[in-house]
Parts: structure tokens; sequence; C-alpha cells
């Protein structure tokens, strides 16, 4: 009974600081109708901020927090004013995309600055227990408590009493009108993300001090256990956000208690597709809302895509074709094969994210699907290689679909999250799902790729299957744009509101598209796993998620010549400049922040 | 042919339409006109499955269609414009109006159950005769409905619509829905924006449809227009009808005049229109 009592403590206190960080996510969507994907990258600043405070600086720990508040503070200012505020008339993509470009900046120069290991963050205050009934309480979890509660009582007399706060929840409520009457909507986004900055700094500061330890990996993790508590409480909505945040730790800490830790995210991921599916706008919301205002044609950046002629892309289909008869070295070829397997998964992402306008943050899930289907098919049922990679291929399509399903009656940005939270959830189950999947120690051994008996091993041969099955893919994509499902699939992402009053079922041509991107992704992580010879849940990430939309916005939505262009390019150009691996990610990121600012259609424009 | 029965759409404490009564005969036009805010974009949202009414019924064709989808009722035969122009920015002129003969489509949707989907893409990919010869069929008919505008389409049928003026992008609109083939039209104030000389051809173009015998359900605030075009008027004010009958009678009753200026001020009203 004792250990109840404690596990109640324990998901109220980490309740209390994902409730630090979903109240900024709140805050922010409220008044810009964003979901902040920096948010935990902030959290992760705030860490270190405080152990450069604690550990270095050796100050004291009202002190911690000031130092710790005021320059998360800064950094929110900066992601605001230069970030932000740049993007406010563009299109309803781009800010989302830019908090994206930034998480990964901060975070690669968090990493960068000290070091992807992880760091020992000591809690200043003395290390007692005291006895609570059954169970035990200490000094920090007393901090936590009173530093949430603190926050919320300020955050209300603000946003009650001040006038400030007023014109933040004018704004939230009518941005247009509150403009109208003068509110400066520039002075209460920065005082927005202030706030918001603020709290998730001390957050990630004293979720450090809870466990002792901080390390890069904290800030997706944070960014996606805020929006789950964001979106329980309901989009927007303050007081719903610390409900939900406390809801969200009770039960990631009951699941853990009876299931053990490693399904803890399990919990909060599920938890959010259950709420996106039965009450998408929070548990607190009225059952049903005002029909969503018009808005036409504004998801991606409207462009007249760049025509290339056939003849030139025959010819440079043709030179790549024959580029491993000439004299070149397997690290070209090599990073070439990179390239044209990143090209299927950027022929797919696309499709889905470009093509029919569903963002996908979690598209790596379907690699993983496809790897693990072709890998375990080869190894446990003596399928031929070639055969396993295409039911490596069907099965992406297929389960992928169904498990993206639920996020299919969504709209913008809560279509990345809950991808972002299925793509976490098939990594998981991967992770936990031992007798199938050989849970963390992965697949080793997976046979080398063959086509009809010959195994393909040396880099020529992989070569040419590679850059063969991407053709194929990208010649089978042009031909669906090409007919009536291309142009149904562009008028669903244009206006699905329209686009249902002509008949097009949403689900139908979402599944559509996500089966036939799903197959493409699916092949491609298929080939990956043979070439590989091992994976685990770690193979496929969130960061090849991320560096495939990057290639996407490239080469521009729904593009596929330009879903190549951008492969080669991404792939290829940190190879041919020699950057160094830890500089990529930085550079992926920076380059998303110039393109959505400077050229949102991408190279070759949006189709 | 449409008939609506109490229907009611409360959005909180507001009551956007209030237990509306209307039928609509075959081959009829009438218009719904009422100040801004009177509900009558709700009342269509309603008819089209876009919105779900709280209570009563709205049948078609003799069967009762309340709460159905807005895909199943397109595949009915509603077609219907938006207030504020929704095109699909990114598609060309001829897609935008190829849309609208989605429901149309029959060699690309197979109506077998379950693999339906499957056989659709299975189709779209492979492209027999059968496929590109309806989309040849298609195309054809989309430049037939795009030559009933003039010369205001036809020159820019491949140019993506959001580099259209806005008053071609409500032609672009009205040409998807009739690319439907629809048995009853909505038009949701098809000359907002318009200047006189394009209002006067969009009058035309009404009056031709109806003349052609479609069934028509028309919101417009320009009431020379209405006057002229409408078997009946229906005149809505906060949710409710307040009027009903011929353009003539329905522009004299008092209470759509106090209506239109406002309550309190329809004596002044009066005392102009005397004089």
């Amino acid at each position: 009974m004792s250990s109840w009592l404690d596990y109640t403590i324990n998901g109220l206190i980490v309740g209390n600081v994902y409730a630090l960080v979903a109240v900024g996510l709140a805050l922010i969507f409220g008044v810009s109708r964003l979901i902040n994907f920096a948010q935990g990258s902030i959290y992760l600043v705030g860490a270190y901020i405080g152990w450069v405070a604690v550990v270095q600086l050796h100050t004291p720990l009202p002190l911690t927090i000031i130092v710790v508040a005021a320059s998360a503070a800064v950094v929110g200012l900066i992601i605001e004013r230069f970030g932000l505020r740049p993007l406010q008339n563009s299109v309803r993509i781009a800010p989302l995309l830019a908090t994206i470009g930034i998480s990964f900046v901060l975070d690669q120069l968090v990493m960068l600055t000290f070091s992807p290991n992880p760091r020992a963050l000591p809690s200043q205050l003395p290390d007692v227990r005291f006895q609570v009934g059954g169970g035990t309480i200490g000094p920090l979890d007393l901090l936590i408590a009173g530093v949430g509660i603190t926050s919320a009582l300020l955050l209300f007399v603000f946003l009650r009493y001040s006038k400030l706060g007023w014109a933040v929840r004018a704004t939230a409520q009518d941005r247009d009108a509150a403009m109208q009457m003068g509110v400066d909507v520039n002075r209460v986004n920065q005082a927005v993300f202030g706030i918001a900055a603020a709290l998730g700094g001390v957050s990630g500061m004293l979720v450090g001090m809870y466990y002792n330890q901080i390390d890069t990996a904290m800030s997706l993790q944070a960014t996606l256990k805020g929006v789950v508590a964001e979106v329980v409480g309901g989009a927007g909505n303050v007081p719903g956000a610390v409900v939900g945040s406390l809801l969200l730790g009770l039960v990631e800490s009951y699941g853990v208690a009876v299931f053990g830790t490693s399904y803890r995210n399990l919990f909060a991921f599920l938890l959010l597709v259950v709420v996106l599916v039965l009450r998408p706008n929070g548990l607190f919301a009225s059952a049903r809302q005002a029909p969503p205002e018009p808005l036409t044609g504004t998801f991606i950046a409207p462009s007249r895509p760049v025509r290339i002629p056939r003849w030139a892309l025959l010819a440079a289909t043709g030179i790549f074709a024959i580029l491993p008869l000439f004299p070149v070295s397997f690290y070209v070829l090599q990073t070439f094969i990179n390239a044209w397997l990143l090209g299927m998964l950027a022929l797919s992402l696309t499709l889905v994210a470009g093509t029919i306008g569903q963002v996908s943050l979690g598209h790596a899930a379907l690699l993983a699907i496809g790897a693990y289907t072709s890998a375990l098919l080869s190894l446990n049922f003596s399928v031929p290689v070639g055969l396993a990679v295409i039911g490596g291929g069907l099965m992406s399509a297929a389960l992928g679909t169904a498990l993206i399903s639920p996020s299919f009656r969504l709209r913008g940005h809560y279509v990345s999250i809950a991808t972002l939270a299925i793509g976490e959830i098939v990594s998981l189950v991967i992770l936990n799902w031992e007798s199938v999947t050989r849970g963390p120690i992965g697949i080793s051994g997976i046979p080398p790729l063959s086509l009809f008996g010959y195994e393909l091993i040396s880099p020529t041969s992989i070569y040419w299957f590679s850059f063969a099955v991407m053709i194929v893919l990208a010649l089978l994509q042009g031909r669906l744009l090409g007919s009536h499902l291309g142009r149904s699939f562009r008028a669903i992402r244009d206006d699905d509101i329209a686009a249902r009053a002509y008949g097009l079922s949403l689900n139908r041509y979402k599944s559509l598209a996500f089966i036939f991107g799903g197959f493409a992704a699916g092949v491609s992580g298929g080939i990956a796993a043979h070439l590989y010879s091992y994976i685990n849940h770690e193979t496929f990430n969130t960061q090849q998620s991320i560096l495939a939309l990057t290639v996407v916005i490239l080469g521009g939505l729904g593009n596929v010549v330009g879903a190549i262009v951008g492969s080669v390019a991404l792939v290829g150009l940190p190879e041919l400049f020699r950057i160094a691996a830890e500089y990529r990610i930085l550079i992926y990121g920076i380059v998303l922040l110039l393109l959505v600012r400077f050229r949102p259609q991408g190279l070759l424009g949006t189709m | 042919m449409l008939s609506l029965r109490g229907l009611t759409r409360r959005f909180g404490g507001l009551t956007a339409v209030d237990a509306i009564d209307l039928d609509l005969a075959r081959g009829e036009l009438i218009s719904i006109i009422g100040p801004n805010g009177a509900g009558k974009t709700t009342l269509f949202n309603l008819v089209t499955g876009l919105d779900r009414p709280d209570a009563g019924h709205v049948s078609f064709e003799g069967g009762d269609i309340t709460g159905l989808s807005p895909e199943r009722l397109a595949a009915e035969g509603i077609g219907r414009t938006f207030q504020l122009g929704r095109v699909f920015g990114n598609l060309s002129v001829m897609d935008n109006v190829l849309i609208g003969a989605h429901t149309r489509l029959r060699a690309v949707k197979p109506a077998v159950p379950v693999i339906g989907p499957l056989l659709e893409l299975g189709l779209a990919l492979l492209r027999p005769a059968s496929v590109k010869l309806e989309e040849e069929k298609l195309r054809e008919q989309v430049k037939a409905i795009l030559a009933r505008f003039g010369e205001r389409l036809l020159p820019r049928i491949d140019q993506p619509a959001y580099s259209l003026s806005y008053a071609n992008r409500r032609r672009v609109e009205i040409a998807r829905a009739l690319a439907l083939k629809p048995r009853l039209l909505l038009l949701d104030e098809p000359t907002a924006g318009m200047n006189p000389t394009e209002t006067a051809e969009m009058q035309t173009l009404v009056a031709e449809l109806k003349a052609e015998g479609l069934t028509i359900l028309l919101i417009e605030h320009k009431l020379e227009m209405v006057m002229r075009l409408s078997d009946r008027v229906i005149v809505m004010d906060e949710g409710r009808k307040i009027a009903e009958g011929p353009g003539e009678v329905v522009r004299n009753d008092p209470k759509v005049i106090e209506a239109y200026l406002g309550h309190g001020l329809s004596g002044t009203a009066e005392q102009e229109s005397a004089a």
C-alpha cells in the first residue's frame, strides 16, 4: 500500500514538471495557434544552464532558479523575434517547421558545447526523506511542487489582473479583434514566449536535479510529454494543461508500477492517441465546436514548380546509372547508395506531407516496420531477400497505414503530433515485444541483399539495385500524381472541407496516400536492414524523420524530382565538404530554418 | 425535392438556425436573404452535411438525409459553392473543375466493397483504355462548362487557382459545382465582391441554369438579382425565418425592413420609404 502512495506522489511530482512545460505550450498555442516543438529544447537549455550554475559557478539555489529562468526567457525571446515573427504572414505549415528546425539547432548546439554524454546535476537540497502517511517525500519533491504551484499562481495573477495579461487573453480569444483594438500582438507574443521559456527552463533544471542526470535526449522527450499533457488538457487551455499534466504523471507512474519502466512512454503516447481520437479538442472542451474558419490554399506556399525538360531528366538518370562504370571510389558509391535510400523515404514523405498535406513526423516508423519485416521474413522464414524486401514494403503499407489512421480525422499541427507519437509507439513496441523483435538486443546476422539467388555484395551492384528501385518508385509516383488520385490528394491538402463537399472521402484518400507512401518507405527500410545486417529499435529514429522532412522541403513539397534532388543534396554535400557527423544535424536544422524563411517552396517548387 | 423540418443548430448559447421549415420543388429557385449573421450559411452547412443539426430533419428526393456526410450528399447530387470562395489554390482551373466531377468517375471507382480503394489505386496507376477515355470525356465537359463563362476562365485553364482574381475564383467554384451535374445547387453569395458588370453576367448565368431546370437555393445580398431570379424569397433573422413569399411581398414586409435596418429604427425607415 505504501508503495502506491509513493507512486502517487511520484506521479504528481512528475506531473508538476510536465505542467511547467505544458502551460508554456498552452500559452503559445493560445495566442498563435502554434505547437512549439522547440519547447523541449528550451527545457534542455535550462537543464544545462542549471548545470553550469550549480557545478561551475556554485550559485545558491534561489539564484540558480533565477539565472535559469532569465536565460531561458532570453532564448525564448530570441526564438520569437528571429525565428517566428518573420513568418507571421506565412503559410500555416511554416511556423511549425521553423520550431522543428529551431529545436534541432538548439539541441545540437547544446550537444556540441557539452558533449552528448550524460552529466550529473546535483540537487542543492539536503538528501533527507520525510515520512508522509505510508510514503516518503523529499525536499526536492516539495521544491518542485512549490515551484509548480507558485508559477501557476503568478501566471493566474498575471493573466487575470495585469494589462499585458488581459492582452494575452484577448489575443488568445480573437487575434484579429485584439489587433483592431490596439493590442500590440508582437508584445503579447514576446511575453508569452518569454514566460513559456522561463517555465520550460526551470522545469528542465528541476528534472535534472530530480534524476540527478541530464543529457541531450531530454529535449525530444520533454516536447513530447508537454505536448501530450497540453493536448489531453485541450490545446490552448492553460488550466487544462495543468490537469492534463498531473493526469499524465499519474498514468505513467501507475503504468510503471504495474508493467515496468520500459513502458513509461508507451502509456504517455497511447494516452495521447486515445485522447486525439476520442476527444480531439481535449478532455475539457465541449464536445461540439463551431466549424473551423475557412482558409483556402494557405497550407503550403503557392508556387509554380520548376519544369525540368524530359531530356534533362533522362540524361541525369543515364549519368547516374552509368556512374559505377567510371573509376569512382567505393566511398562515393556508398554516399550515393545512402542518398537513394533516403530518396525512397523522401518520395514517401513528399507524397504524404506534400501532396496530401499530412506532415508526418514519425515517418521513420515506416522504415522500421519495413526493415523488421524484411529481416524477420528472411531470417525466420527463409524468404528470399528480394521477396522479403517487397514483403517489408507491403507490411509497412498495411500496418503503417492502420497505425496512422487514427490521425486521419485530425488537421494541421495535430497530425504532426499524432504521427510523432505513433512513431514513438512503434519504436517502443519494437523495444518491448521481445518474442518477435528480440527487444533491445536487436536483430543481427541479417542476410545480404540478393536477387534471384545472386547475392549483391559489391558496392556497384548495391548501387545499381537501390538506384533502380528508387527510379521505379519515382516513376510509379509520377504516374500516380498524373491520375485523378493526384489531383484528389492535392485538393484535400488545399481545402479538406471543400474536398469533402465534392465527395472526396478523407479517410479513403489519406489511406491510399499512406499505403502508397508506406510501401516506398518500407522498401527503403527493408533494403537498409539487409545492407546494415544489424538493426535495433533505435536504427530508425526521429532524426531520420526530420532529415526526410528537410529533404522534402528542400526539394519542394510534393515534388517527386525534388525529393531525389534534395536527398542527393543533403546526403552528398556534407560528404563532399567532409563535414563531421556531429555538425550535420545542426546543418540540417539551419537549412530547414533558412528554407522556411527564404524559400518555402523549396528548390523545385511545390506541386 | 428538398424539405427542411424544424432544422435547428445551436452554438453554445446562440441559436444560429432556429426551427427552419423549407420546401423546395424541382426546378424552383428560392433565395434566402437576411442580415449578416442571420444563419444563412449555417443553414447551407446543415443541408450539405458540413455541420449537423441539433434538431430537425432534412429530406431530399423523399429520403431522409439528416446528418449524412458531405461526401455522401455530393454523391446524391447536392452541389454547393462557398461564401468565401474555397477553390483549391494550388490546383489548375481544369483540375479544380475536374474535382467537381469526382463523384461521377466510374472507371476509377470500382464498386467493390473493402478492396475498392486498392482497385482504385491500381486503376489509377495502370490506367486502362476505359479510364483514359473517361478522363478525356470529362476534360471536354469541363471545357464546355468553362465556356459558359465566356473568355473569363478558358484562357486561364492551366493556371493555378491562387493566381485568379476574386471574381474568377467565384466562377471556378460555380463551374466546379456544375461539373458535379447537381440535382440541387446551393449558391452562397455567388456575386460577393463582383462589380455591376460581373454581377449582371452572373445573374444571366443563374437565370440560364434555372431555365435549364436546375433546382437552386441561393443566398444573396443583392436584392435586385434576388427579385429577378427567385420564385420565392425566404428572409432569415437571428436564425429564424421571419418572412416567406414572392419577392415583392417580402420586400414590403415591415418585419423584413426592421430586420435589415435594426430594431427601433424601422419607424424612420417607413417614413423614408413613404417619402
